[in-house]
C-alpha cells in the first residue's frame, strides 16, 4: 500500500549494512578457506602439527628433512591442487547456472566433464599427437577441446526455442551417459598402460598433482578472473530476463560466448588434471546463492571461494575417512555431494 | 524533447512466416500512451520486439529521424526499453537490486554515476512506483502486482523516450491494474515518454490510452483515438464477437454480448 511509513536515508543505510555484512562473509570465507588449506597438510599418513605446517611452509630449515619433504613436495601441491580445482569448477558452475538459466548446471551434471575425460582418454588409448605439442600436453589438449565442444552444443539448444531449460538439462544427461559410455568402451580396447591412466580419469584424483599442472590452472584462473568479474554487472541483468537485459542493452549473445570460453577453459583444465570431480560445480555456487543472493560481483567471488573451501575439505575426508588410504577426491566429492545436493534442495527460498 | 516515434514499413517475421509486413503507423507523440490491442497471434509482441530491437526486422523505426534498427542495440537500448510480461521467478535480488542492475547494464544518458548516486537513484525510481517500503525485500517475495511495479522500476529507471510494455496488467488484480495504468499514464505525462502497451482488457485500453492500435493478422484494422478505433465493427470483423459500443461522456461503453457463429 501506498504511505507505508519508511525512510529512504534508512533504506540506503540498511544496504550498506547489507553490502558489508557480505563482505564479511567474503573474508570469513577467505579464513576458512586458509584453514581448510592447513588442515589439508597437516593430514596424511603421517600426521603433522599445525606448527610443523606453517614452520614447513615458511621456515623449512627448522624441520627435519622427511617433515620438510612431505609438506612441501607431497602435501603443497595437493592442497594447492584441491583449492584451484574447487574454484575453478565453482565458478565455471556459477557463469553456467546464470548464463544456461539453469540452477542444475554444472561442469558434471551438463556432461563437459564427462566430455574432457572421453578427449582425454581418446588421446590416451590412440597415443596420436601433433606436431607443435608436446606429448604430455596432448591429453589435456583434447580434454580441453572436447569440452569446449560439448559447450558450444549445450548452448545452442539453450538458444533454439524447440529445447527449452528442460531440453538442455537432459540433453546434459544424454552427453553424461554418451561420454561415459565412449570412455568405458575405450577402457575395453586400451592396453594395459593405457587403461590404468584411463581408469583414473573415472575417479577424479589430486594423487597426480604436478607443479606443471598447477601452474597451468593457476595462469588459466588469473587469465579467466579478470574477464569473469567484468562480465558480473552483465550476468546479474541477465538475471532478470534475457529480453530484458537485452533490452538494457546488453549482447547476450556476447556474453553467452565469451562465458562459454571461460567455462570451459576453467572445467576442462581442471579435470585435465585431476579427472572427473563431480558437484563442486554445482553445489559451490548454490552455497554461495544461499549466503550472498545473485548481485554476481558477490556470487562469483563467493563461488570461486566455497569451491576451494569445499574442496580442501574433501581432501582432508579423502584422507582420513578410510585409514591409511588416500581415496580419491572425485569419489568423496560424490559421497558427500548428494546428500548435501538433496538439503538445497529441500531448503527455504535464498535470502537477499 | 519533440521527437515523434514513426514506424515505416515494418517487417517481422516468426519461425520463417512474415508475421508484420509493410506495417507503417501514424507517428507517435511524446507523452502520449497508445494501446495495441487484438487477438492472439495477430503480432503484436512480434511488433513491440521488432520496435525493442530484440527481433530481427526490416523497414524504419524512427525516433526524433534516426533510424533506430540501424543503430547497435546498446545505443537502441538508450532510447527504447521494452518490458516483458513478467520478471522469471526464483531471482535472488531485492527491488533494489534488480533496478541496479537495470541501470549498471549499460550507460544511460547523463554523467557516470558513482555506486551510492546509483543506489540512490534506483531508489527514488522505487519510491517513484509506490514501493520504496519493499526495496529491500527479495523479488521472490513480493506479490504480483508489486512485481510488477518492481519490473516498471527497472524500465523506467533507464529513462527511455520510448516505453514498451508487453501485457503489463495480464495477471494482476483489478487494484494493481489501475495503479499500473495511472502511473504509466501521470509518468508519459510528465517525462514526455511515448508508451506502447499491448492490452487484452478492451475497457482498460479505452479508458487509460489516448490512441488504440487494433492489430489482426499482422495487419492494422484501426488506428485512432479510443471511441475510432473501437467499434462495434471492430469487435465483429477481428474479435469474433458481437457487441455494442456507446460513448456515455467520457467514457467508452463496451458491451460483448455473444460469439459470432
Amino acid at each position: 500500500m501506498q504511505g507505508v511509513e519508511h525512510d529512504p536515508a534508512a533504506i540506503l543505510a540498511a544496504y550498506r549494512a547489507r553490502r558489508r555484512r557480505r563482505g564479511m562473509i567474503l573474508l570469513g570465507m577467505v579464513a576458512l578457506g586458509i584453514a581448510a588449506f592447513l588442515l589439508d597438510i597437516s593430514t596424511g599418513p603421517s600426521p603433522l602439527r599445525l606448527w610443523d605446517v606453517l614452520l614447513g611452509l615458511f621456515q623449512p630449515d627448522q624441520l627435519s628433512a622427511p617433515e620438510q619433504t612431505i609438506i612441501r613436495q607431497v602435501r603443497l601441491p595437493y592442497a594447492l591442487m584441491a583449492l584451484l580445482v574447487g574454484a575453478a569448477l565453482s565458478l565455471a558452475g556459477a557463469e553456467m547456472q546464470t548464463i544456461l538459466n539453469n540452477p542444475l548446471a554444472s561442469p558434471f551434471t551438463l556432461g563437459v566433464s564427462s566430455a574432457a575425460s572421453f578427449g582425454a582418454a581418446l588421446a590416451i588409448v590412440s597415443g596420436i599427437s601433433l606436431p607443435f605439442v608436446p606429448a604430455d600436453w596432448m591429453v589435456p589438449l583434447n580434454a580441453f577441446i572436447a569440452a569446449f565442444a560439448s559447450v558450444l552444443l549445450l548452448e545452442a539448444l539453450a538458444r533454439s526455442r524447440a529445447a527449452g531449460m528442460e531440453g538442455v538439462v537432459l540433453f546434459g544427461i544424454a552427453l553424461v551417459f554418451t561420454f561415459n559410455a565412449l570412455v568405458a568402451l575405450l577402457q575395453f580396447v586400451a592396453s594395459q598402460e593405457a587403461l590404468s591412466q584411463l581408469v583414473f580419469w573415472t575417479m577424479g584424483s589430486l594423487g597426480r598433482s604436478t607443479w606443471g599442472g598447477l601452474a597451468t590452472l593457476a595462469v588459466v584462473l588469473a587469465v579467466v578472473l579478470p574477464f569473469s568479474w567484468r562480465a558480473a554487472d552483465a550476468m546479474t541483468a541477465l538475471r532478470l530476463g534475457e529480453d530484458r537485459a537485452r533490452s538494457f542493452g546488453i549482447d547476450v549473445r556476447r556474453l553467452r560466448l565469451f562465458s562459454l570460453l571461460r567455462i570451459s577453459a576453467l572445467a576442462a583444465t581442471a579435470v585435465a588434471f585431476v579427472g572427473t570431480i563431480g558437484f563442486i560445480g554445482l553445489v559451490g555456487p548454490h552455497i554461495a546463492r544461499m549466503l550472498l543472493g545473485e548481485d554476481h560481483r558477490f556470487l562469483l567471488p563467493a563461488s570461486l571461494l566455497t569451491g576451494a573451501v569445499i574442496m580442501a575439505l574433501a581432501s582432508v575426508l579423502s584422507k582420513v575417512l578410510v585409514p591409511g588410504v588416500l581415496l580419491p577426491v572425485g569419489i568423496v566429492t560424490s559421497m558427500i555431494g548428494v546428500p548435501v545436493f538433496l538439503l538445497l534442495i529441500l531448503k527455504k527460498p535464498t535470502r537477499v | 524533447m519533440s521527437d515523434t516515434l514513426e514506424i515505416d514499413g515494418l517487417g517481422a517475421a516468426y519461425g520463417g512466416k512474415p508475421v508484420i509486413d509493410g506495417l507503417s503507423l501514424a507517428p507517435f507523440v511524446p507523452g502520449s500512451v497508445t494501446s495495441l490491442i487484438g487477438p492472439n497471434a495477430a503480432g503484436k509482441t512480434t511488433l513491440l520486439r521488432a520496435l525493442a530491437g530484440l527481433h530481427p526486422a526490416k523497414g524504419a523505426v524512427r525516433l526524433g529521424g534516426r533510424d533506430l534498427l540501424a543503430l547497435p542495440l546498446a545505443d537502441h537500448a538508450r532510447y527504447v526499453t521494452y518490458m516483458p510480461q513478467s520478471l522469471p521467478q526464483r531471482v535472488a535480488l531485492s527491488v533494489l537490486e534488480g533496478v541496479a542492475g537495470a541501470l549498471r547494464a549499460s550507460p544511460v544518458d547523463g554523467p557516470a554515476l558513482s555506486d551510492a548516486a546509483l543506489m540512490g537513484r534506483a531508489l527514488e525510481v522505487i519510491e517513484l512506483v509506490g514501493i520504496g517500503h519493499k526495496a529491500l525485500a527479495g523479488l521472490d517475495h513480493l506479490s504480483g502486482g508489486q512485481r510488477q511495479l518492481a519490473s516498471l522500476a527497472q524500465a523506467l529507471a533507464r529513462s527511455p523516450r520510448v516505453l514498451l510494455l508487453d501485457e503489463p496488467i495480464s495477471a494482476l488484480d483489478l487494484y494493481y491494474q489501475l495503479r499500473v495504468m495511472k502511473l504509466v499514464q501521470r509518468l508519459a505525462r510528465e517525462r514526455g515518454m511515448m508508451v506502447i502497451m499491448v492490452l487484452h482488457d478492451l475497457a482498460i485500453a479505452a479508458r487509460w490510452s489516448d490512441r488504440v492500435v487494433v492489430l489482426a493478422e499482422g495487419r492494422v484494422m484501426a488506428d485512432g483515438r479510443p471511441a475510432e478505433a473501437i467499434s462495434a465493427g471492430v469487435l465483429a470483423e477481428v474479435y469474433k464477437v458481437r457487441g455494442r459500443v456507446e460513448q456515455d461522456g467520457a467514457d467508452l461503453r463496451i458491451a460483448i454480448d455473444d460469439i459470432l457463429p
